[in-house]
């Protein structure tokens, strides 16, 4: 059974120029363990989608299930790292990860509390950094310090919204490949949200297009066939990702489907 | 060039004193006799300055004494003021009915003076002392309540999300998030209430009667010593200056924050 599953979800906002409907008869399936990534141009309700799943806002039709279990509000077994961070600009590096580590779990003792925030805060490599407030850091820091407190909530699926788009090149380049380290050593489930193809074949196990708004669905699941550890450089050479690639593109172009590249849903 | 900077910083406060002494002596020697020449100001006063704390009375003291006097009323009614307005911008901030309920009531009682609130606390409270501070703390009250509303308000929603994934407990949420989030516009409230407070003070000492530098200055009013109003006055505008300026660099201190 999957870990997420979501069912002909819908999703639409009051604006002053009338009702607009951004998501409409949502399907997702995503299994334990595995890393999904959700592609979709700017505006297409990607956001939204992440703050559905997080329970930040309630569906208008629809159910999102973890685990079997109806979403119905936010809580830490979906950890979240925002898009713009919202790391708290009053709290350092230690504190803002501290944060986390202490809400979800308040049966442990507070030096288990404070080693476990400096082991999360060493697998970003932060340690130097570690009594900064976000405010002297760089885009690239803070956005470790989010993936830090993701992490910290120990979740059972990790929801990255556009994680690396704040980021310069070089430092996005270097911290794709960190959270690639990261999940094959901690194995979460992470869906992540993001308008870069290249880094969602770079990253994910399955890809979903997401169709330009109003009503936006998501397409068929594209499976990237390529073995991790991924590099950037080793990805181009490798046959699969011409082929993701292009369905891919194809898909977010045209909107149709190319049958012969997709693999089929999940059903296990 | 760094130099002729720093020079001129210094020197250019210093002519505009300069002109305004020049035009207060102008004014005394032509248009308006019987106001008192800097000088003589200087030499009536300069016994109240010079021994700042000595007391022969209740009405009295030395300069010092006096603005040591209204500084103590302006705490308590500064203190009065915050701890009953910052709790009320909270709720105002955070409760929607509240604030509708509420707003348009504050709206009102903003601008009323505090020569119309000090008769009202004299019949309240019967005594002078408590109907000062009642008037400071009423006027005083509003800059902090409507800028703790508007900080609690303009707390950025993924600062809250954040909480509300880590189900954060009411209390927490208000002392890990919100206050923190509120606190620099929370001390921008304090320090204009505290410019308010001292503003106050004078016209609640005045109809008082109550001993402090306003209430020396109406005194000495009604005793024609008119170079001790001007005395009273630089008092007053001094330590106004001195209490933004300590305010300011408090409220700098929580910018970061």
């Amino acid at each position: 059974m999957a870990l997420l599953t979501l069912r002909n979800v819908s999703k639409s906002y009051d604006t002053p120029r009338g009702r607009h409907r951004v998501l409409h008869g949502l399907d997702l399936d995503v299994a334990e363990g595995e890393f999904v990534s959700i592609v979709g141009y700017s505006g297409s309700g990607k956001t939204t989608l992440v703050s559905l799943i997080a329970g930040l806002i309630t569906p208008d039709a629809g159910d999102i299930r973890l685990a079997g279990e109806r979403v119905d509000g936010p809580g830490p077994d979906r950890g979240i790292v925002f898009q713009n961070y919202s790391l708290l600009a009053w709290m350092t590096v230690f504190e803002n990860v501290f944060l986390a580590v202490d809400a979800v779990s308040p049966q442990r003792s507070a030096a288990q509390k404070r080693a476990r925030t400096e082991q999360l805060i060493r697998m970003v490599n932060l340690s130097a950094a570690a009594h900064k407030r976000p405010g002297e850091l760089s885009g690239g820091m803070r956005q470790r310090v989010a993936v830090a407190r993701g992490l910290a909530m120990d979740p059972k699926l990790l929801l990255l919204d556009e994680p690396f788009s704040a980021l310069d090149a070089l430092t996005r380049a270097t911290l794709q490949a960190e959270l690639a380290r990261i999940w094959m050593s901690e194995r979460k489930t992470v869906v992540m949200i993001t308008n870069d193809v290249e880094e969602a074949i770079l990253l994910a196990d399955r890809i979903y297009p997401l169709t330009a708004g109003p009503d936006a669905t998501l397409g068929p699941g594209i499976c990237v066939d390529i073995p991790h550890p991924r590099s950037s450089r080793g990805l181009n050479l490798h046959p699969g990702y011409r082929q993701v690639r292009h369905a891919l593109v194809d898909f977010l172009v045209s909107q149709r489907a190319a049958s012969s590249a997709y693999c089929a849903a999940v059903s296990a | 060039m760094k130099k002729r900077v720093d020079v001129a910083a210094l020197a250019l406060p210093l002519v505009g004193v300069g002109l305004v002494l020049l035009l207060w002596t102008i004014l005394s020697q032509t248009v308006a006799p019987d106001l008192p020449s800097p000088w003589r100001t200087w030499s009536e006063s300069k016994g109240y300055v010079l021994r700042p704390f000595f007391k022969d009375g209740e009405m009295n003291q030395g300069i010092g004494r006096f603005a040591l006097l209204s500084l103590v009323r302006v705490a308590k009614g500064f203190a009065l003021a915050v701890l009953v307005g910052t709790p009320l911008g909270f709720v105002l901030g955070l409760s929607k009915p509240f604030h509708r309920a509420f707003d348009p009531m504050i709206q009102i009682l903003r601008p009323i003076s505090p020569l119309a609130w000090l008769p009202l606390g004299l019949i309240i409270f019967q005594r002078s002392e408590p109907a000062a501070l009642f008037t400071i703390a009423l006027c005083a009250m509003w800059p902090t309540v409507i800028n703790t509303a508007v900080g609690v308000r303009s707390i950025h929603q993924d600062y809250l999300n954040v909480g509300r994934v880590l189900r954060l407990s009411r209390s927490k949420m208000l002392r890990k998030i919100i206050i923190p989030a509120a606190l620099p516009y929370m001390f921008t409230g304090f320090r204009l209430s505290l410019g308010i407070a001292w503003l106050v003070i004078v016209a609640s000492e005045m109809l008082t009667g109550a001993p402090g530098v306003g209430g020396f200055l109406w005194q000495e009013y009604n005793s024609l010593v008119y170079s001790h109003i001007l005395l009273s006055i630089i008092t007053i505008g001094l330590i106004g200056f001195a209490l933004d300026r300590l305010m300011g660099m408090a409220e700098r201190r929580f910018q970061t924050a």
